[in-house]
């Protein structure tokens, strides 16, 4: 995205609301009461929670998936459709 | 080269040669021969467009926005009904800042239901970011679509083209249509700008709290916006040796009566301000050709040696009058007290002569005070 | 468990989606989103009208997605697409995807006009409704796409719509235009199968994904795929695709759940009654002789 603008000043900004940061910077995992947890023993790596996630919070590390923190909001989805039950869902220790 | 055609026509054959890329257009009474010219182009090649036969006037500005977006030069054209249909988008284009070139064959919005001439339609948009401009002559809109399009560019603001319905839309006359690469020299492809580009994404029109900012960058450019029309009228003269300024004054120098009108009205109001210097009366005639941003400084310039000014409105707004005396009596406000006489004419493409124009004239030399509208033209 | 096994990845693996995006936690339009743009890849534009999507696109001066998008008025989703893909075509750029988003409000409503209006033209856009059965994003208010029986603000028990859904397929068929299919976020890989062959097409293509929303259907988070897979399993929402508005090719999966298991989860359907249920399999059953017939 484009980066020579900023909301600093008047002058820094577009002339319009010509968006140029990407929504990385927000880390939505604040929203969570829950927290998936996920357990490499049993997990086969199909793919199919990382493929489900609305936030892609859960990332591919060289050999297994790994849930981002930062950004998950605890849906629970990836614990629903685990097929090996390798994804516990427990309450947010906050 | 010269060519004998209507006021339409000059829209279109200005849409050509200004190479127009998207357009999108809904017909219209009296704006249909505009489009159909246009498709014509399309059709058989001479213009390189995209034209998109929209369902809606609303629909029609959708495309020209996205398209302009993108960054191809847009067109479309409408009338009264249409170009209050699309209201909502005339907000979004400038809000966007947005080159898009439209004009608008002012005709009367409903009901009752009425097909003729009234700059009413146009009125109602004063307060949608669009730069304005009001035609007196084919060869003037021919112009100033040609103009709009160097203006649009450059201060990234929409621009309007208004001619009135019937009376200059099908009326013919003689229009000078320069060489294709004459105008290609004045007007050259759009410069680049902020567009939807895959190569360098980013999210156009999205929520946000910095509004009043950006109606400040708006703000901004409309007040620059007059500078640049001037510009360009400077090189459209060396360009096409001709010019027509933001304001046309006839005789208003030594005038003590000026006549303030805007479109066709304007040259009958010549007609009769020239009768009455016949008779030794100092009438003059000052014709607002731009409309937004308003030439306030240039009008009060042009009206300080009067001792009185009649505008004659072809357009009225419920509740407060003439939408033209209303803007000048604001650019007076403060000055040395000049009275305003306030007169609405020719509604509804009512017709109005010269006589009509004389019977201005005397009643404004005749009251000493103005005091409230004066309707021309009603049943008794 | 074999620790060496590799990663795999059903769909293609690209995200141009990012991360820190506002939907709801259990979003299906922001998984519908996520599927469609995995799809069609980043030589791609997308327009969105006020909408869900909308807010997950994020306010200014951030964005949510990897392609450009411009967000438009609510009753252009058609148009400005048209629009875009007029300017491209005149600009000689002519590899890159169009995408129009809108989900049901603003395809089965606000936006009908214009979406007939481009498939009539049969202009060459892809043209996607997310359909989570209400105005989701001002707070859960009918559409014409809520079915009947279901309870939102605007349908308040008891009187809940008593109208059936609009079937918008039907209406994209008969404009006979090239693809339209049906998706649903509960079968990915098919529902971006359908995206890849929609974009090979010259033309509009419409495909319509049921995307179920935790918020407005009143059902916990983590059941937002069940509940889609549901939706197909037991006939509600049958996947099938329709070419050049006469050539029906149904999807495999037949109903074989009972209705009953799909209603039971969501509480917008709190009000349903036997008789109610009765309607619904009677309709089912109509949709599915319909969509054989039209199949064979």
């Amino acid at each position: 995205m484009k980066k020579r603008y900023s909301v600093k000043s008047l002058e820094e900004m577009p002339i319009t609301a010509i968006s140029f940061l990407t929504t990385e910077g927000n880390e939505t995992g604040e929203w969570r009461s829950q927290r998936p947890v996920l357990d490499l023993e049993k997990c086969n790596r199909c793919g199919l929670c990382w493929m489900y996630c609305p936030d892609n919070a859960i990332r591919s590390e060289e050999s297994s998936f790994q849930i981002s923190y930062k950004y998950c909001k605890g849906c629970g989805i990836c614990a629903s459709e685990c097929p090996k039950g390798a994804i516990l869902i427990v309450k947010e220790k906050r | 080269m010269k060519k004998v055609i209507s006021g339409n026509q000059s829209v279109s054959h200005a849409v050509l040669a200004a190479k127009a890329q998207v357009i999108a257009a809904y017909p219209i009474t009296p704006q249909s021969s505009i489009v159909e010219m246009l498709a014509g182009f399309c059709a058989d090649g001479k213009l390189q467009a995209k034209f998109i036969n929209v369902e809606s006037e609303h629909s029609a500005m959708a495309a020209c926005i996205s398209a302009s977006v993108t960054g191809a030069r847009t067109f479309t054209a409408t009338s009264s009904q249409g170009l209050a249909l699309m209201h909502e988008l005339l907000h979004y284009a400038s809000g966007l800042r947005l080159p898009i070139v439209m004009a608008n064959v002012n005709r009367a919005l409903g009901s009752p239901f009425n097909l003729k001439a009234d700059l009413s339609d146009s009125l109602s948009q004063r307060d949608t970011g669009w730069l304005q401009f009001y035609c007196e002559s084919g060869q003037e809109v021919f112009d100033t679509i040609i103009q709009a399009y160097w203006i649009s560019e450059q201060v990234l603001l929409p621009a309007m083209v208004n001619l009135e319905g019937f009376i200059l839309s099908h009326t013919y006359e003689i229009v000078d249509v320069p060489e294709q690469r004459e105008i290609d020299h004045f007007l050259p492809p759009s410069l680049p700008r902020d567009c939807l580009d895959v190569e360098n994404p980013c999210l156009f029109g999205g929520t946000t709290d910095f509004y009043i900012n950006f109606r400040y960058k708006m703000h901004e450019e409309m007040q620059r916006a007059k500078v640049v029309c001037q510009e360009c009228d400077a090189h459209f003269q060396r360009a096409f040796g001709r010019s027509y300024g933001l304001i046309q004054p006839h005789r208003c120098e030594d005038a003590d009566l000026i006549l303030v009108t805007a479109g066709t009205l304007a040259g009958t109001c010549c007609v009769a301000a020239d009768q009455y210097r016949e008779r030794g009366v100092k009438v003059g005639v000052l014709r607002v050709r731009l409309f937004r941003p308003f030439p306030g400084e240039e009008i009060c310039c042009a009206l300080r040696n009067a001792r009185k000014v009649a505008v004659i409105d072809r357009d009225f707004s419920p509740g407060c009058g003439g939408i033209f005396a209303q803007e000048i009596k604001s650019v007076l406000q403060g000055k040395d007290p000049l009275p305003v006489y306030e007169f609405i004419a020719g509604l509804g493409g009512k017709d109005v002569t010269d006589e009509d124009i004389g019977r201005v004239i005397d009643q404004t030399y005749q009251t000493p005070e103005p005091g409230g509208v004066t309707w021309i033209g009603l049943l008794k | 468990m074999d620790r060496a096994a590799q990663v795999k990845f059903p769909i293609p693996e690209e995200e141009l989606l990012y991360s820190g995006h506002t939907a709801c936690p259990g979003c299906g339009a922001a998984l519908a989103l996520k599927y469609v743009l995995k799809g069609l890849g980043p030589r791609t534009i997308i327009v969105i009208p006020p909408s869900c999507a909308g807010t997950i696109s994020a306010p200014f001066p951030f964005s949510s997605l990897k392609i450009p998008v411009l967000r438009i008025p609510f009753e252009t989703t058609a148009i400005s697409a048209s629009g875009i893909r007029a300017a491209l075509d005149a600009m000689g750029k002519t590899d890159i995807h169009v995408l129009g988003w809108a989900g049901d409000g603003g395809t089965y409503d606000i936006g009908l006009q214009a979406l007939s209006a481009a498939a009539e033209r049969n202009d060459n856009i892809l043209y996607v409704c997310y359909d989570n059965e209400a105005y989701m994003n001002t707070g859960i208010q009918r559409s014409s796409a809520t079915p009947e029986g279901t309870w939102t603000t605007t349908t308040p028990s008891p009187y809940v719509k008593d109208t059936p859904k609009k079937d918008i397929v039907r209406i994209m068929a008969a404009h006979k235009i090239p693809y339209i299919a049906t998706a649903s976020i509960g079968y990915p890989p098919d529902l971006i199968k359908k995206v890849e062959k929609a974009k090979q097409k010259a033309g509009t293509k419409f495909i319509l994904i049921f995307s179920p929303c935790p918020t407005g259907w009143r059902y916990s988070s983590e059941l937002t795929i069940k509940i889609a897979r549901l939706a197909t399993e037991t006939g509600i929402f049958p996947l099938y695709e329709v070419e050049d508005g006469e050539k029906y090719h149904l999807g495999k999966k037949r109903p074989e759940k009972p209705l009953k298991e799909y209603f039971s989860l969501q509480g917008r359907f709190r009000t349903m009654k036997e008789e109610d249920f009765r309607r619904v399999e009677q309709k089912v059953r109509k949709e599915q002789e319909y969509l054989a017939r039209m199949a064979r």
